[in-house]
């Protein structure tokens, strides 16, 4: 900032490590301001870390993410806090007070991910990351790419009797069994809530049966599907058999604008599903996408996209509502159910899988924290001091989060500087 | 030199082959220490004052912003008066979440922003203005702006492209009646209809007790606007309520998808519950006189049946967004590149980021762009658009003032230093540059502007005479860790150089190490700054040492690419289509020459790519120049 702003320090602490968050800490420290992350998940990235590719580029998230990582290493005035989680905000716009509960990882800074650790472990532990849909060891690294590249100790699974062999084959003196969790306070002029999202439960929606009907998936879930490091290492195969998927059935909404549910829209998911349908495409040359939608929303530039997913002849359209699905009889295969708006008529269609285009519930909705206000469905509010980005707020995509967390860092910045 | 993953983890433990990797991977590294120099910073006298190019409430915000926290401010506008748009606009729709309650539509307040502007010490405006050209660079601009019949050349350390739209020319739009009927307007003929209280029809001065919206009216066209205007749809239900201050008059939405996505949804939930505001889903095809005065609007596919006709006293276009760039540079850049932004076709006009991660991202460093300028974006989006393109603003003039780069590498202080006295003005430096960074003069003698520079390096690979430099990085020490890698001479052995970009490419092999997946032992490979930096002097010299093939890892290029600094890949591949020249004149088969683009997420297919590689290698078989 200019030189009679330099004479104070501006400290910003910023909660949540994924996208927005991200952005938000290497767009400050760039301006000269101190930066505090707390990510509550041992890596950094939060959501993009779980996504195969980005529409409408169809390009890797990790791309993007290593880049900001690299700007991250680069800068002094970052220290990034993982398996941490705010408990307490106190004070006001200049001067705050965060209490911080950071979780042992069990792993030091001496970790060099040799993976010894990982092939000693004889505790398994479901892969969360692939939303559950695999396993690691107990001792493991979150993915490939991760940062930190350091592995993790989940402790909830470790087996007592295993003789602490994850400690004994590492040669880097990098296993602490000891670490004990431990709490910190921060002072700061300003926060950034960029605490982002969390996929609505689908198991909340009767109609649509995920978890009763086999091969009845979430758009989440097909990311990881699609991913190379994902459970199937990026093939496309239905759950319950292991089948590549020929018929694929979308159903758009799956929660969201439904006053039961989300009565937001989620903003990403039409286009969500309209990238997965290329991943099915380009993997299975024979294979059929079908959508059911209220209204295909591709706002902006993104309308070129759904065209291009529209030329496809084997993708199809349906506005209406779904309204049941089923398990075929005497098969995996799925039954949608709806009615067509255009036409009135009831229509049924079999697939191999569905998915659900899942809407997004803010952090807030889950989990509060002490000190922040927020709406009734859980988005952080802003005010002086306390400044919302990105998916906490306001349901928006990768780059619109991008944008958004700018546009908040001068705004904790001012703050900071007591304007 | 990440000797554990290049020569550790991906080859066969203790085999000689690791050891041999090994060997050559520290010798790189030792020369790579020894030919780098301590960088120092490229620090002139710069000025950190923000000009915002554009009076509406983008540029409005983006200047109040930059202001506030501390700069300097020119804002010029080239109307008699500041606003924008909104000064345009009956009424607005409420800002926050939470607020989409009744009423729905609140007063603009653009006075008060323009007032809070005009009244700040930090702002300097000027009205009916225009940039008439903008020299220099980052920190050094000097930005000629005309007004009134004068001109005035003011000192810019960043700019702020905040220039704002206009409507689609509706009268391209005749199928829909417009030009045909006085009473088919347009959305922002509207709101000046609706300033007056009772809507009139503008045919007869009767009521206007049925209006129907047409929505997508040039957008979402082939033929027209190929892109949605993201607006349109609230635009309408706001009017709609327009219309509903008469109790008696009822609004007609005819969508093709109603867009109101995240929390806007429930401003759409809050008209829908309204009985006189109606809509339905349908293809418009035609707007006609019913002959008794009013219009009918007539349907395909719509909710209500296949064909039909809907009548209405009022019909309202719902048109879209025109970027001001479209057809008009608007900063008027004195650069050797052009006035604008380049390649502004791949957003429709729109100054745009290529980059969905970094969305202010232009090809023209300093220059950010904000509100619908960037994108179709509503009031409330394009204030907090400004507010984040004000923050990269005061960034770029700080980095400057420090002699720091800006994204992507937003720490690096070294920058291009060329040795002149070897130029031979053969001006591909000055062409290549992807950020125009580079000058010339009449005689084609480069002029290097270093605060314009990303030091993506591709001047000094698209120099023939090798005389372009950074303290840690050039050509010579890239050539020089080549020339000591090992070159069996072993006919079985081939020697293969990767060069690989240390963004994308080179990550996907440390993972691919990192998973402990094998690379073929033939291959050396050394990381560069991007594609863009690969100078053919090193494949020359490879090949002339008994290097058996050359392959080059770097970003997709293309309409999508992925490439941090746009070119990069592209003009590397460019470059290699002329390598062949050199390759006959060492009577060298083509083929041992590649160029294969991978992303960072390919480190399952990378080993395989490389191996392939190795084998075709091996098929035309070994450098004749082995040896000698």
């Amino acid at each position: 900032m200019s030189e009679q702003s330099n004479k104070q320090p501006n400290r910003i602490l910023v909660i949540g490590g994924g996208f927005s968050g991200l952005t938000t800490a290497v767009d400050a420290a760039e301006t000269g301001a101190e930066v505090i992350v707390i990510e509550k998940n041992p890596y950094l990235g939060g959501r993009v870390a779980q996504l195969n590719k980005y529409f409408p580029k169809l390009c890797p998230p990790i791309c993007g993410l290593e880049l900001n990582f690299k700007r991250l290493k680069n800068s002094p005035l970052i220290s990034v806090y993982t398996m941490a989680e705010v408990e307490n905000v106190s004070g006001g716009p200049g001067d705050y007070t965060v209490a911080v509960k950071l979780a042992p990882r069990f792993v030091n800074d001496n970790c060099v991910a040799c993976n010894a650790c990982s092939e000693a472990c004889p505790a398994e532990r479901p892969n969360e990351y692939n939303l559950g849909m695999d396993t690691t060891k107990a001792a493991y690294l979150p993915f490939n790419q991760a940062f930190p590249q350091k592995y993790v100790i989940d402790s909830a699974h470790c087996k007592a009797d295993c003789g602490k062999a994850c400690q004994n084959a590492c040669k880097y003196e990098a296993i602490d069994l000891n670490m004990k969790q431990e709490s910190v306070t921060f002072k700061v002029s300003s926060i950034v809530v960029a605490t982002g999202w969390n996929p609505y439960d689908a198991k909340k929606i009767d109609t649509l049966s995920y978890g009763s009907v086999k091969n009845v998936i979430t758009n989440m879930m097909m990311e990881r599907l699609a991913s190379p490091s994902g459970p199937t290492g990026g093939k496309i195969v239905r759950p319950s058999d292991g089948k590549p998927v020929e018929n694929i059935v979308f159903v758009q909404c799956a929660g969201s604008r439904d006053e039961n549910h989300l009565p937001f829209c989620s903003y990403i998911c039409c286009l969500a599903s309209l990238k997965q349908t290329t991943y099915i495409r380009e993997q299975n040359p024979e294979s059929k996408a079908h959508i059911f939608y209220i209204d295909i929303r591709t706002p902006g530039r993104y309308e070129k996209f759904y065209w291009k997913v529209k030329d496809d002849p084997n993708v199809s359209f349906t506005k209406g509502k779904v309204a049941k699905i089923v398990q075929a009889e005497g098969s995996d295969d799925v039954i949608v159910e709806a009615e067509d708006m255009q036409t009135g008529k009831k229509v049924k269609v079999r697939a191999d899988m569905v998915v659900l285009a899942t809407g997004m519930q803010p952090a807030g909705a889950a989990q509060k924290i002490n000190g922040v206000n927020y709406t009734e469905e859980g988005f952080a509010l802003s005010n002086q001091g306390v400044i919302a980005a990105g998916c906490g707020r306001n349901p928006m995509d990768v780059a619109r989060s991008g944008q958004d967390a700018t546009s908040a860092v001068l705004k904790a910045i001012k703050t900071g500087l007591g304007r | 030199m990440s000797l554990r993953e290049l020569a550790v983890w991906s080859q066969e433990p203790k085999s000689d082959e690791a050891q041999l990797a090994a060997e050559d991977y520290i010798k790189m590294g030792v020369i790579k220490a020894q030919k780098g120099d301590i960088p120092e910073p490229y620090v002139m006298e710069t000025d950190k004052t923000i000009l915002v190019i554009g009076g509406g409430i983008a540029g409005m915000t983006a200047a109040l912003q930059s202001a506030q926290s501390g700069y300097q401010v020119v804002l010029v506008e080239k109307e008699d008066r500041l606003g924008g748009f909104v000064n345009k606009l009956y009424k607005k729709v409420p800002a926050a979440a939470g607020e989409y309650k009744k009423p729905l539509i609140v007063d603009t307040d653009i006075d008060k922003t323009i007032k809070e502007v005009e009244g700040n010490p930090n702002i300097k405006v000027f009205k009916s203005a225009k940039v008439e050209k903008t020299e220099g660079q980052p920190g050094q601009f000097d930005v000629t702006i005309a007004s009134n019949g004068n001109s005035e050349v003011v000192k810019i350390g960043s700019i702020i492209l905040a220039a704002g739209w206009r409507p689609y020319d509706a009268n391209k739009l005749e199928h829909l009646g417009y030009g045909k009927s006085k009473d088919v307007v347009t959305n922002i003929e509207f709101e000046d209809l609706a300033r007056n209280g009772i809507i009139k029809r503008p045919s007869d001065g009767k009521d206007a007790t049925r209006v129907a919206f047409i929505q997508c009216a040039g957008q979402r066209d082939p033929n027209h606007l190929s892109y949605c205007s993201a607006m349109c749809c609230t635009t309408s239900l706001k009017q709609a309520q327009y219309v509903r201050q008469n109790p008696d008059a009822t609004a007609m939405i005819l969508y093709k998808d109603i867009r109101t996505p995240g929390n806007l949804e429930y401003y759409y939930k809050a008209a829908q519950n309204d009985p006189g505001v109606m809509l339905t889903k349908g293809d418009v095809t035609a707007v006609t006189q019913s002959g008794n005065g009013s219009l009918f609007v007539e349907m395909e596919n719509s909710l209500l049946g296949e064909k039909v006709k809907v009548e209405a006293d009022l019909v309202v276009l719902a048109t879209g967004v025109v970027p001001a760039t479209v057809d008009d540079p608007i900063l008027n850049l004195k650069y050797r590149q052009g006035p604008g932004l380049p390649d502004l076709e791949l957003f429709d006009g729109f100054a745009d980021s290529n980059f969905i991660c970094f969305q202010y991202e232009t090809r023209r460093t300093g220059v950010y762009a904000a509100g619908c300028i960037r994108q179709p974006m509503s009031m409330s989006d394009a204030q907090e658009d400004a507010t984040g393109a004000a923050l990269k603003a005061i960034q770029a003039a700080e980095h400057v003032a420090k002699g720091v780069a800006v994204h992507p590498r937003a720490w690096d202080v070294t920058w291009p230093d060329p040795f002149m006295q070897r130029c031979t003005s053969c001006k591909r430096c000055t062409e290549e540059c992807p950020f125009g960074a580079i000058d010339e003069d009449e005689k084609g003698t480069p002029f290097y502007k270093p605060g314009r520079c990303r030091r993506c390096a591709t001047c000094m690979g698209a120099c023939p005479e090798r005389i372009v430099s950074f303290k840690d990085y050039h050509v010579d020490m890239i050539g020089s860790m080549m020339k000591n890698v090992s070159v069996p001479d072993d006919e079985d052995k081939p020697r293969i150089i990767v060069l690989a970009c240390e963004n994308d490419a080179y990550p996907a092999i440390d993972t691919a190490a990192l998973k402990h997946a094998k690379i073929d032992p033939a291959v050396r490979i050394i990381q560069l700054r991007c594609l863009g930096s690969t100078n053919l002097v090193w494949i020359a010299d490879a090949f002339s040492r008994g290097i058996d093939g050359m392959l080059l890892l770097g970003c997709k290029f293309g309409e999508n690419y992925q490439c941090h600094f746009a070119k990069g890949s592209e003009l590397a591949d460019y470059r290699l289509g002329k390598v062949q020249e050199t390759l006959d004149r060492l009577q060298l088969e083509a083929e041992r020459v590649g160029l294969i683009q991978v992303a960072i997420d390919e480190y399952n297919n990378i080993p395989a790519i490389i191996q392939k590689f190795v084998e075709r290698v091996k098929e035309i078989g070994p450098n004749p120049f082995k040896g000698f």
